[in-house]
C-alpha cells in the first residue's frame, strides 16, 4: 500500500551482504506496512505469547458452558464456602490419575463456621468430556457435555464455593463473557465516536476544530468515575440486565471517545501537510477522497495501538463500578459483580478464595498492556 | 508569560460554565427526584406519606420548576453566596457537610503525587540508563504488576495483609476518639498515622506509568548528539545527565499533573469506599443513589474545577521549566 514510507529494519548481521540478504533486502522493500508490522511484532515475545493468551481466553468465554464444569447458578447448600478441592495424583500409594476427594460439613461450634474435610476413603477420579449439567449452547443447541468434571453428578470446585455453595471457577468462566466483552463493545463505540469526530473536528480545522477540542478539554477535565458513577447511578435497577449491559457499554464509551478523537485529528492534521496528501490535491482528487483513501491509512495502525490499550481501562472501569454496585447486579455474573463477595475484610479473611477473580482481571489487563506495548513498537515504523 | 498566565485563567470561566452544565444535567438523569425516593422509602417503612408534605418541599427547593430555572437558581446560589444548596439525605446545607472532606481528599491527592514523582523520577532514570540490566527488567516488569492491578483490590490486600500480619486495624483516616474531635496537633498525627495507606495504594498506579514514561522519554533524548557532545568535552556522567536529558525529559512529566489530578480523584473515590475513608467517595456514592442532586452536584463539580485549576498549574509550570514553550508564547 505504502510501504515507501516505511524504513525497512536493517537486517541484523555483521554487515556481509551475501545473496541470501539481498533477496531478503528485496522482501523487505517489497513487503506492504502490514507485514512490516507482522514481522516485527512477532520479534516480540512476550506481546505474541500475550496476544496468543488473550486469543485463548476469549475463546474460553465463547464456549464457556463447555469449559466450565458447573451451572454458574446451581446452588448447593451443603458446599457454601466450600474451600477449593486439592487435586491428588496418589491414592494409598497407588497412582490413580489426578482425582479429588469428596469433602463432608462439619460445623465448627467454637468459631460457628462450616468447615470441610477430605473423606480419605473415597477417591473420585477426574474426568474430560464428562456428562453434567445441561446448559444451552448459545441459546440453540442444549448438550451437557463438559470438559472436566466427575462422574455421577459429583461436583468439582477447583477455585471454591461461595456463600451459596456456588462454584466459583464456573461463575468466573461465565463472568468473563461480560467482562471480556464489554472492553470490546466499548472500545468499538468510543472508536466510532472517536474516528466521526475528530475526523470532523480536523478535517474541517477552523471554530469547529477550536469548539471540539475545547469541549474534549472539558470533558477530560470531570475526574472520571465520579462521571461514571453518576451516569451509572441514572441506569434504573429495573431494567433489564441485557439494558443494563448497553447503557454500560455506553456509559463507557461516552468518556472513552476523546482520547481517540484527539489522536484522528492530530494525525489528519499532520498527515494532510504531507508530500503525498499534496501531490493528491495537485492532481486534483476531491478533498474526502484523499482523506479516506490516503490519510485514514495512514493511522490506521496507530489507531489500532491506541485501542488496545484501552481496553484494559474499560474492564477495570467496569470492574470498578460492578464492585459499587453501580454498573450491573446479581444475578448477572461479571468479574466485578464476583468481587462484590470480596469487599468484606472478614470474608477475605476466612475465605481467601474469593479474591480469585482479582487474578484474572489483574491478568488479562497485563496480557492487554503487553500486546498494545508490542503493537505499538511494531506501529512505529521509525524505532528500532 | 504574564500574559499567558492571564490568557490561561480567562479560558478558565467558560471551561466552568459548560462543566457545570454538563454535571448539572447528568446529576438531574435519574427519573424522578429526591422526593420521589424519600417518599418511596417512607412507604416501604410503612409510614404515611402526606402528599401536601412532599408538594410544600418541592415547592420549597423549586423542584417543580423547569431544568433551566434550577440551574441558574442553583449555579446563582453557588456564585453570589457560595451557597451549594440543601443536601436532601441529610436535611443540612451542602457547604457543611463537604468542606472537610474535600479537604482530605484534595490532601491525599497532593500528597500522593508527590510521593509518585519522589519514586518514579529516579528510577525512571536509573532504568534508563540501565536500559535491559537485569534491574531495568524487574523495575519494567513491577511496574506493569502496578499498572495492572485495580486499586480497590490493592486498598483490600493491602488492609487484610496490616490486619493479618500486624493485627493494625487501618481503615478510615482517624482513629475512633478523633473522628468528630476539633482540629488539634493530636488529630493531625493521627490522621497521618492513617492516611499513608491510602496514599500507598493510589501512588502505585500512577508511579508504574510515570517511570514508563520517564524511562521512554530518557531513552529519547540520551541517543541525540548533544549528550555525545557534552560527553565528549569530559563533562562527569552524572552532572551530564542532570543537567541536561533529564531536565528536557521531565518536562511532558510536569504536564502530566493536568490529567493526574482527575486521574486521582477518580481513584480515591473507590479506594475510599475500600477503606472506609472520610473523604469525598462514600458520601458522593450514597447522594448518587439517594438522588442527593444538590450534594452530589457540588462534589463533582468542586472535583472538577480542582482539576482545572490543577491542569493552569501544570501548564504554568511547563512554561516555566521549558523556556522553548515561554519563548514561542512571546514571539507568537
Amino acid at each position: 500500500m505504502n510501504a515507501g514510507m516505511s524504513i525497512p529494519p536493517e537486517p541484523e548481521n555483521d554487515g556481509r551482504l551475501s545473496a541470501d540478504d539481498s533477496m531478503s533486502q528485496e522482501k523487505l522493500y517489497l513487503a506492504s506496512q502490514w507485514r512490516l508490522m507482522w514481522w516485527k511484532f512477532v520479534d516480540h515475545r512476550l506481546a505474541l505469547c500475550s496476544m496468543y493468551l488473550l486469543c485463548l481466553f476469549y475463546f474460553v468465554a465463547l464456549f464457556c458452558g463447555f469449559f466450565a464444569p458447573h451451572n454458574p447458578s446451581q446452588r448447593a447448600r451443603d458446599l457454601s464456602f466450600a474451600p477449593p478441592q486439592r487435586v491428588h495424583l496418589v491414592h494409598e500409594g497407588r497412582l490413580r490419575g489426578p482425582f479429588v476427594y469428596p469433602r463432608i460439613q462439619h460445623f465448627d461450634q467454637e468459631l460457628a463456621l462450616l468447615t470441610y474435610t477430605e473423606d480419605r476413603s473415597r477417591v473420585q477420579p477426574i474426568r474430560f468430556f464428562v456428562r453434567g449439567d445441561t446448559y444451552r449452547f448459545w441459546g440453540l443447541v442444549e448438550t451437557s457435555v463438559h470438559l472436566v468434571g466427575l462422574r455421577d453428578g459429583g461436583r468439582l470446585y477447583l477455585m471454591g464455593a461461595d456463600r451459596l455453595g456456588r462454584d466459583l471457577f464456573s461463575r468466573i468462566l461465565y463472568g468473563s463473557r461480560i467482562s471480556l466483552s464489554i472492553g470490546l463493545v466499548g472500545v468499538f463505540l468510543s472508536l466510532v465516536l472517536g474516528i466521526v469526530i475528530g475526523g470532523i473536528s480536523g478535517y474541517f480545522g477552523g471554530v469547529t476544530d477550536t469548539v471540539i477540542q475545547r469541549f474534549i478539554e472539558i470533558l477530560m477535565s470531570i475526574p472520571s468515575i465520579p462521571l461514571w458513577m453518576a451516569l451509572a447511578a441514572a441506569v434504573p435497577p429495573t431494567w433489564s440486565q441485557l439494558t443494563v449491559y448497553f447503557c454500560m457499554t455506553t456509559i463507557l464509551a461516552l468518556i472513552g471517545w476523546t482520547g481517540v478523537a484527539r489522536e484522528v485529528r492530530g494525525k489528519i492534521l499532520a498527515l494532510r501537510e504531507e508530500d503525498y496528501a499534496m501531490a493528491a490535491r495537485a492532481a486534483g482528487v476531491k478533498e474526502f477522497r484523499i482523506l479516506m483513501r490516503h490519510l485514514v491509512p495512514g493511522f490506521t495502525s496507530h489507531l489500532i495501538v491506541v485501542v488496545t490499550l484501552a481496553i484494559p481501562a474499560m474492564i477495570l472501569a467496569e470492574t470498578a463500578l460492578s464492585f459499587l454496585q453501580l454498573g450491573l447486579r446479581a444475578p448477572t455474573i461479571s468479574w466485578g459483580v464476583l468481587l462484590q463477595d470480596a469487599m468484606n475484610l472478614q470474608a477475605v479473611n476466612l475465605y481467601p478464595w474469593l479474591i480469585w477473580p482479582t487474578a484474572f482481571v489483574v491478568f488479562v489487563v497485563l496480557l492487554f498492556n503487553f500486546l498494545g506495548d508490542g503493537l505499538r513498537d511494531a506501529a512505529d515504523p521509525y524505532r528500532h | 508569560m504574564i500574559e499567558y498566565i492571564i490568557r490561561r485563567v480567562l479560558i478558565m470561566f467558560p471551561t466552568l460554565f459548560v462543566i457545570s452544565v454538563i454535571v448539572f444535567t447528568v446529576i438531574q438523569l435519574p427519573p424522578g427526584d429526591f422526593l420521589t425516593t424519600y417518599a418511596i422509602n417512607l412507604e416501604q417503612s410503612g409510614e404515611p406519606v402526606a402528599m401536601e408534605v412532599l408538594d410544600a418541599l418541592r415547592e420549597r427547593y423549586g423542584l417543580d420548576k423547569p431544568m433551566v430555572v434550577q440551574y441558574f437558581k442553583w449555579i446563582g446560589g453557588i456564585l453570589l453566596r457560595g451557597d451549594f444548596g440543601q443536601s436532601f439525605g441529610h436535611w443540612r446545607p451542602v457547604k457543611d457537610l463537604i468542606w472537610e472532606r474535600l479537604g482530605l481528599t484534595a490532601s491525599i491527592a497532593l500528597i500522593t503525587i508527590v510521593i509518585t514523582w519522589m519514586i518514579a523520577v529516579p528510577i525512571g532514570i536509573y532504568s534508563a540508563t540501565h536500559q535491559y540490566k537485569l534491574s531495568d527488567y524487574a523495575f519494567t516488569f513491577v511496574g506493569y504488576i502496578g499498572l495492572s492491578i485495580p486499586a480497590f483490590m490493592l486498598a483490600l490486600l493491602v488492609m487484610n495483609a496490616a490486619h493479618m500480619k500486624f493485627g493494625l486495624d487501618v481503615g478510615g483516616l482517624f482513629s475512633d476518639e478523633f473522628i468528630d474531635a476539633p482540629w488539634s496537633l493530636a488529630r493531625v498525627v493521627d490522621l497521618l498515622q492513617h492516611i499513608w495507606v491510602p496514599v500507598l495504594v493510589l501512588s502505585v498506579g500512577g508511579t508504574a506509568g510515570l517511570i514508563r514514561v520517564m524511562r521512554a522519554n530518557l531513552l529519547d533524548q540520551l541517543e541525540l548528539p548533544y549528550v555525545e557532545t557534552a560527553r565528549a568535552s569530559g563533562l562527569s556522567e552524572t552532572k551530564l545527565l542532570l543537567k541536561y536529558p533529564v531536565r528536557v525529559a521531565i518536562n511532558p512529566i510536569v504536564s502530566t499533573i493536568g490529567w493526574m489530578l482527575p486521574q486521582l480523584f477518580s481513584g480515591s473515590v473507590i479506594v475510599a469506599m475500600v477503606l472506609s475513608l472520610q473523604t469525598t467517595g462514600p458520601l458522593l456514592l450514597r447522594a448518587l443513589m439517594d438522588q442527593d442532586m444538590h450534594l452530589a452536584g457540588a462534589m463533582i463539580m468542586i472535583l472538577s474545577a480542582l482539576t482545572v485549576v490543577g491542569t493552569l498549574i501544570s501548564d504554568i509550570l511547563l512554561a516555566w521549566v521549558d523556556p522553548r514553550i515561554r519563548f514561542e508564547r512571546q514571539t507568537s
